[in-house]
């Protein structure tokens, strides 16, 4: 065990420091994961990512010839570290980054992967998740979007609702149903649809939040080039399982949480209650340390893993946790934050009393649809039970 | 950039679990249990292995390994619910001893402990039941270089076994706490054996009436035991879960129930999947917390308390969950369960409660 990075690693951390320094965009894009998201603010989005790419910084492990750079797996997590120290806006090519790029060079064929990876990390393609439907959440395995074969096409009918982004897509990784008479696990196919396509119509939803996160997503006879097909017909399941896989370690990540805990705890040093800092009352002192004991544990616990990463060892159930905890725990964080704000949690982010510029009532909201989104915490739950800890099926 | 265990270290987990797993099954810890609380033939086979002399520096014979590695030993001990001192004396008190950099008035003990010839105890609560240092009372006076210690000890582990016992004490003119180390037949000791609720481990009172003692020399010393024992009883703490864990997975896979196994029902599923996606992190934390102590870095008293807070929290409610899972046969004598039931009870409170090591997270964050 040596906590210490290398040398070179540190000159590393220093030169990303500084890159972000420089370069992180002070307006126009907030780091606030707020999705008010017209042109303009698109163009931004991009450029900045773009711009993170060039100087070397997005998906700093994928292979060489995809553009990557195959820089070990502890490159990358610096990069991270970074990124959230430095309040950098996210990227919106997120899904692509950290959804489909893994699934894709793990399951994708050469072409593919040489049409599709590169640009994911330009920004060039931004990518949608075409999983849940009307009747299929967390029964994903129901989902009923048919894709029928014609001659060297798919003709993709039916319909998908909560796809994040969808309103400003390029693509979509998209699960289909292509054999209506298997059992439900064996009949679906995981197939890359270009949002474009005739026969697409996207209709916007709007969030708790206010914003337009996500959206309905209709097919009328869509037609998909065969070839647009990963791994085998009939076989997406497990591709879809990969894909969550990725999801829920990305959702799950420790890195922001720390970040969130420091400005809880700045926060509660401001606020008074009895004539001192609230971080002195005996009650909520106590229920910080409780946040931060959490914080902290799921921060060493990405070390581990990235340790485990490096030795090659399969990720086990210490993996599966992530998403359970690392979601609730910053929607703590966050409901922390309203109740210490007292009635002035009432307000909301665009009033200009807001404290802390209005990030705790967007963040309380929006970490609340990451406990549901990508699988919900009772789902988490039957996995880390039935897979984990092997105990038997419910049905 | 490496944090996970080293293959020796896996290797020293892996077989002392192997080796607890054959001779200190729960029906040999039943057996201990209704005798005296020492396992004295299992004690002879880990004193062969050097698990006594595990942290004791190599110069007085012993195997001058850190912590990271006794909390490979202590979590296995939690694990198969290991009664018996060697919590108390390999790693409380020995660690305690080791703080003292010269060979004097230490090496003897050490040494002593190392070749499995004697056993050593901590001695910290007065009648109040806390380690918070406003509340002890315990009084030594300076008698040349030796200490005369009066007061009365409360709940001290294996009094009546130990051979030696690190007692702490003050003296009234200043507000730093001592450690003195008093040979249990000095006169003026007199120990009182309890009655405990956790019988793979024993308790007593130990009533110091100017009793001599002889003074460990350093400053901060008390700060420093407190972060030993907190680190050695998380570390238990973290493998007693596991194995109450698992039990209560086990039974659910064979115990039926409207005609299916009870580990089909969410209810005990999401109660089995709360408790490990809360044991894996914390499990992440306890490494850093013996590393950092180990590595003298500055933050490790901050990690300890937090993996201390953590894990007895976890610990007592997840072995009450476990309980639970069992349903009446896990209420009654017979069954295994409330052997670790009651363990963690002991380490809830023994070394300063959950609560207790959360202020000292955040006096020491600056909160
Ligand atoms: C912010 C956000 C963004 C999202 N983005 C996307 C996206 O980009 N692409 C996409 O495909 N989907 C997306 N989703 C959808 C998300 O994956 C689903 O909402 C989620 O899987 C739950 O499905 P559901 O909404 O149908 O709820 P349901 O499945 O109907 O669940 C309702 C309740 O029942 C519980 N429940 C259901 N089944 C079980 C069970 N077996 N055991 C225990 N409890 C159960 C659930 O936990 C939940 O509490 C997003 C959701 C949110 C909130």
């Amino acid at each position: 065990m040596d906590l210490n990075f290398t040398s070179e690693e540190e000159a590393f951390r220093q030169k990303v420091r500084a890159f972000l320094e420089e370069n992180v965009p002070r307006s126009g894009l907030s780091d606030t994961r707020e999705g008010r998201e017209d042109k303009e603010w698109l163009g931004r989005a991009k450029a900045w990512q773009r711009k993170l790419n060039e100087a070397g910084y997005v998906a700093l492990a994928w292979p060489k010839e995809y553009g990557g750079q195959a820089m070990d797996p502890v490159r990358q997590s610096i990069v991270n570290d970074e990124m959230v120290r430095a309040r950098a806006p996210y990227l919106i090519g997120g899904s692509g980054l950290g959804m489909l790029g893994p699934t894709l060079i793990s399951w994708g064929t050469e072409e593919q992967k040489k049409r599709y990876l590169p640009k994911i990390l330009t920004a060039e393609e931004i990518w949608c998740q075409g999983y849940s439907e009307p009747g299929s959440g967390s029964d994903l395995a129901s989902l009923k979007t048919r894709a029928e074969i014609v001659g060297d096409e798919f003709i993709v009918n039916g319909q998908k609702v909560w796809t994040s982004g969808a309103q400003h897509a390029d693509m979509m990784f998209c699960l289909v149903r292509t054999d209506p008479e298997a059992p439900k696990h064996r009949g679906i196919s995981y197939i890359l649809i270009a949002m474009h396509t005739p026969g697409i119509t996207v209709r916007p939803l709007v969030q708790m939040t206010g914003d337009r996160g996500f959206n309905e997503v209709f097919f009328d006879n869509v037609h998909v080039p065969r070839k647009n097909l990963v791994a085998k017909l009939n076989e997406g399941w497990i591709v879809a399982n990969a894909t969550l896989f990725h999801e829920r370690n990305m959702l799950g990540s420790a890195s922001g949480s720390e970040q969130r805990f420091h400005r809880l705890l700045a926060l509660a040093k401001t606020i008074e209650r009895g004539g001192q800092p609230l971080t002195k009352d005996p009650v909520f002192r106590q229920r910080l340390v409780e946040l931060e004991i959490k914080v902290q544990a799921m921060r060493l616990h990405a070390l581990r893993q990235l340790t485990d990463q490096i030795r090659g060892k399969h990720p086990g159930i210490e993996s599966m946790v992530n998403k359970l905890v690392g979601t609730e725990l910053n929607h703590d964080l966050a409901t922390a934050a309203m109740e210490a704000m007292g009635d002035d949690s009432m307000l909301a982010r665009e009033d200009e009393k807001a404290l802390d510029r209005g990030y705790w009532p967007y963040e309380w909201m929006f970490s609340l649809g990451l406990v549901i989104g990508g699988g919900t915490s009772h789902i988490q739950k039957n996995i880390i039970a039935e897979r984990g800890l092997k105990m038997p099926k419910s049905r | 950039m490496d944090f996970g265990l080293s293959e020796e270290q896996q290797q020293l987990k892996d077989s002392a679990r192997a080796l607890l797993t054959h001779e200190c099954p729960t029906t040999e810890v039943r057996k201990v249990m209704a005798s005296d609380g020492y396992p004295r033939a299992l004690y002879e086979q880990v004193a062969k292995l050097g698990w006594n002399g595990l942290i004791v520096p190599e110069q007085f014979g012993g195997a001058g390994l850190g912590m990271l590695e006794m909390a490979m030993l202590l979590e296995e001990g939690g694990y198969a619910a290991m009664p018996g001192p060697f919590l108390f004396s390999s790693a409380i008190a020995t660690g305690a001893l080791k703080l003292v950099r010269s060979s004097e008035p230490t090496g003897k003990w050490l040494k002593a402990i190392a070749e499995g010839k004697a056993i050593g105890t901590v001695a910290i609560n007065d009648r109040t039941g806390s380690i918070d240092p406003r509340d002890l009372t315990t009084i030594a006076t300076k008698n040349g270089e030796a200490l005369r210690i009066n007061g009365v000890k409360s709940n001290v582990p294996y009094a009546e076994i130990a051979d030696f016992i690190v007692v702490v004490a003050r003296d009234l003119s200043s507000p730093e706490l001592w450690l003195g180390v008093v040979e249990k037949n000095a006169p003026g000791v007199t120990i009182k054996p309890r009655k405990n609720l956790d019988l793979t481990r024993r308790i007593a009172s130990v009533e110091l009436e100017g009793a001599s003692a002889v003074r460990l020399p350093g400053e901060g010393l008390y700060a420093k035991l407190v972060d030993i024992g907190a680190l050695a009883i998380a570390a238990d703490s973290l493998g007693g879960m596991e194995r109450a864990l698992e039990m209560a997975v086990e039974y659910s896979k064979v115990r039926e129930q409207f005609g299916k196994p009870i580990g089909s029902f969410q209810a005990l599923k999401h109660a089995a999947a709360e408790i490990v996606s809360e044991l894996e992190p914390a499990r992440s934390l306890l490494w850093y917390a013996a590393y950092a102590f180990d590595a003298g870095l500055p933050d490790a008293s901050r990690y300890i308390a937090m993996a201390k807070a953590r894990l007895c929290d976890i610990y007592a409610r997840g072995s009450d969950r476990a309980v639970l899972m069992h349903g009446g046969i896990g209420f009654t004598w017979e069954h295994d369960m409330h052997i670790w039931f009651k363990r963690a009870r002991f380490n809830e409170s023994y070394f300063g409660s959950p609560a207790f090591h959360r202020e000292r997270v955040a006096a020491l964050g600056g909160y």
